[in-house]
């Protein structure tokens, strides 16, 4: 199958919904704590690091051929706060309708019926890599760099932050994102041994909190 | 599960509106979208409708809010449908992109809709305000509507941008104002004519009893030709 | 569920630890007898010394008393509790846990191992761990409940003394619960960790605690979100429904003051739930002292 197949999954106008969330970039512009590209540069490594490193992980998992429905519970035990369990669901059905149609499976068709509502989003990227062909490390660089483009994007549009600078940002956090993925695809590959604790379980408590503090919003631009 | 999964080949998914049937295999309901600039009346439009077609239809609302939800709690005060017969989506500061570039939140709003107020004849998905350039997908709708009003400047048919030209219904919105601020309606009809040749435009003020009709004999044509497609 | 762990008091240290650091295991044991709660295992270890409070209707309850400073690097610690079937089970702190450099670079490892029976109810509320500048501590959680089993666990970091840079800590909570995972939580802060005293992580907080509820209960009535801390400076909080029948508070504070307070807050919340427990209820949050004075009987 086509490496190039990746270029189309992790390309930003890949239309699964991702351009309407922040990534949790949205109440930390609205904080203070995000303000210029330094801060969004460290907002992105934190979160590449902690949510970015697990959904990297369950996408691997998934792509390496892990029962889906398996990591989808993993996915859950991994993810408390009840509104990031909601957006990463409202995420996992919309990619889900993009994949079945761009890299139609029976295994996408079958975790589509078993989760009518959606499967975690990093389990449904992770089977639409294997579904395209693409390997475990493919599906963890997929989703590591959807932790960290999202929030670039959405800081741009937020902060009016000159887009160039954006850009620098994630070419800066290119080595961070080679290290996340192999190590993603590394657990992923420890589970036939050690399990589903194999799998990285990374938490962020300011993405946690204000992920739950933003959902009650009552204006705001991002749905996450 | 077993019959999850018998329900889940793709062939009788509904991937976009270009499926016009149902998972069940009966046709869907017609998708219409109503899109042009903020403040031209579009929310007001819908919710027109709702009151003019609720009585013989089974209908719907998406509405597409840019950064609140008040259009959906727009109509829901207005009561012009149940709750759950409406749904939000958020769009992320771009509205456009949520109706033509990435439809998938659309899609899926729409099917919550089907299963959960179903079956419907008619699903209105209503475009938060955004520019002249701004056309729904035909993965997302069936026909689509674009609203300008007169206040906005009776130059806009002229100016012309996708919405004015290709949309299937031109809705020249707020004709009463047309004293008040200065506009030619015959100067806006020929220019929208130019634009658009055969394409319709219909003059609406919503202020006046059935100052909708226009449009709902628009959406009933629709409706008859829509019931009449293979199924 | 296995208690043979349990039921060997004190097994001598391993061969092959770290040459330097200390190597200690604590361990508890609660079973219910004619409606009260005993304890036939309560061998402190190391620094663990283990003392038994008063009994609160059918709960037992236990203070951790530091016996000396640790973990200090290169130190493997260890407690284990078990609470069998229909037990009830409180076990609190006398001071506050301070994770130290010691003589090596080498990180100290302390792994807390809680097994809740059928019908039995853990309480496990320590002071918080301070993690002094240089320190280096890796410390795990595994808990096994059984289904029907209640849980109130709460976990506290300071990420440093007053005025000075935070150590390094890595934490692992895995909850288990009738053999699936509720829950998996890990976290990093410290030097060398990426992005933690970010703005996605901790922006500057020092002060990061949890607090979990499971509780069958909570099959029936699922519990509200709530947002916790009235104003940012003060810190924040949030507490939110798990997956399973289980709350979880997670706090971020500038300091353990406001941690407490917003942990506190949080506490009271959840009181309600775990009110039809009858006699075998036992206080969550006490005053510090009067909580770890030991039983003269």
């Amino acid at each position: 199958m086509s490496r190039a197949a990746l270029l189309v999954l992790a390309d930003g106008r890949f239309p699964a919904g991702g351009h309407a969330h922040s990534g949790g970039a949205e109440p930390a512009v609205a904080a203070g704590r995000i303000k210029d590209a330094h801060s969004l540069e460290d907002f992105c490594r934190g979160r590449l690091h902690t949510a970015g490193l697990v959904a990297a992980a369950l996408a691997a998992a998934t792509a390496a051929g892990r029962d889906p429905v398996a990591v989808d519970e993993a996915a859950d035990a991994r993810t408390p706060v009840l509104a990031l369990r909601i957006t990463a669901r409202k995420l996992g059905r919309q990619m889900m309708r993009a994949a079945r149609a761009t890299w139609p499976s029976a295994e996408l068709d079958a975790l589509a019926a078993a989760r009518p509502q959606g499967a975690h989003q990093p389990v449904v990227l992770g089977l639409a890599a294997r579904s395209a062909g693409l390997t475990p490390l493919d599906a963890g660089y997929a989703a590591a760099y959807e932790a960290v483009s999202g929030p670039a994007t959405a800081a741009v549009r937020l902060l009016s932050l000159d887009p160039f600078d954006a850009t620098a940002v994630l070419a800066r956090l290119a080595p961070d994102l080679d290290q996340t993925a192999t190590a993603a695809a590394a657990t992923a590959a420890r589970i036939s041994d050690e399990g589903f604790d194999a799998l990285p379980a990374a938490s962020a408590p300011l993405l946690d909190i204000t992920a739950q503090q933003h959902a009650t919003w009552p204006v705001r631009l991002f749905a996450s | 599960m077993h019959r999850d999964h018998d329900e889940a080949f793709p062939e009788r998914r509904t991937y976009s509106a270009a499926d016009p049937v149902r998972r069940d295999g009966r046709r869907r309901a017609l998708r219409i979208g109503l899109g042009g600039p903020v403040g031209t009346g579009k929310t007001a439009t819908v919710a027109a409708l709702c009151r003019a077609l609720r009585d013989e239809l089974s209908i719907a609302v998406v509405t597409n809010d840019i950064y609140t939800r008040e259009d959906a709690e727009f109509l829901l005060r207005e009561a012009v449908l149940p709750a759950e017969r409406i749904a939000a989506v958020e769009t992320g500061a771009c509205p456009h992109t949520a109706i033509r570039d990435d439809i998938s939140a659309n899609l899926g709003a729409v099917e919550d809709l089907e299963e959960t107020a179903g079956p419907l004849d008619l699903v209105l998905v209503e475009s938060g305000g955004d520019n002249l350039t701004a056309t729904f997908s035909k993965g997302l709708v069936d026909a689509q509507i674009f609203v300008i009003d007169v206040a906005g400047g009776d130059d806009i048919p002229r100016k012309g941008g996708p919405g004015v030209t290709t949309a299937d219904l031109l809705v020249i919105n707020k004709t009463d104002l047309a004293p008040y601020v200065g506009s030619d309606l015959e100067a806006m009809a020929r220019d929208a004519k130019a634009q658009r040749g055969h394409l319709p435009v219909a003059f609406t003020s919503l202020t006046t009893d059935d100052g909708i009709k226009p449009v709902t004999d628009w959406i009933r044509e629709r409706l008859t030709d829509w019931s009449a497609g293979p199924a | 569920m296995t208690l043979t762990t349990c039921t060997h008091p004190k097994t001598a240290s391993a061969p092959d630890g770290p040459a330097v650091g200390m190597r200690a295991t604590a361990r508890i044991l609660a079973a219910a007898r004619s409606g009260t709660t005993t304890l036939p295992v309560l061998d402190g270890d190391g620094p663990f010394e283990l003392r038994r409070l008063h009994s609160h209707g059918a709960q037992a309850r236990v203070c951790i008393v530091g016996a000396m400073s640790a973990p200090l690097g290169g130190d493997r610690l260890r407690i284990e509790a078990t609470v069998q079937q229909g037990a009830a089970l409180h076990v609190t702190s006398a001071a506050a846990t301070l994770a130290l450099r010691g003589p090596t670079s080498e990180h100290a490892t302390y792994d807390v191992h809680l097994t809740v029976g059928e019908h039995a109810q853990l309480h496990w509320l320590p002071k918080p761990l301070i993690c002094a500048a240089g320190s280096d501590l890796h410390q795990t959680w595994t808990i096994d409940l059984a289904s029907t089993a209640r849980l109130v666990l709460r976990e506290e970091q300071i990420l440093g003394r007053a005025g000075e840079p935070s150590g390094h800590v890595a934490t692992r909570l895995t909850v288990r619960r009738g053999g699936r995972t509720l829950l998996d939580q890990q976290a990093a802060y410290g030097p060398g960790e990426p992005g933690w005293d970010g703005p996605a992580i901790l922006a500057g907080h020092r002060a990061t605690g949890q607090l979990l509820t499971v509780d069958p209960a909570f099959e029936e009535i699922t519990p509200d979100v709530q947002l916790l801390g009235d104003a940012p400076q003060d810190g924040q909080a949030v507490l939110t429904p798990l997956a399973g029948p289980a709350t979880l508070v997670t706090a971020a504070a500038p300091d353990s003051l406001r941690l407490r307070r917003l942990l506190g807050t949080a506490q009271n919340t959840y009181r309600q739930p775990l009110t039809d427990l009858g006699p075998v209820r036992g206080r969550d949050v006490g005053p510090p002292r009067a909580d770890c004075r030991p039983t003269r009987a």
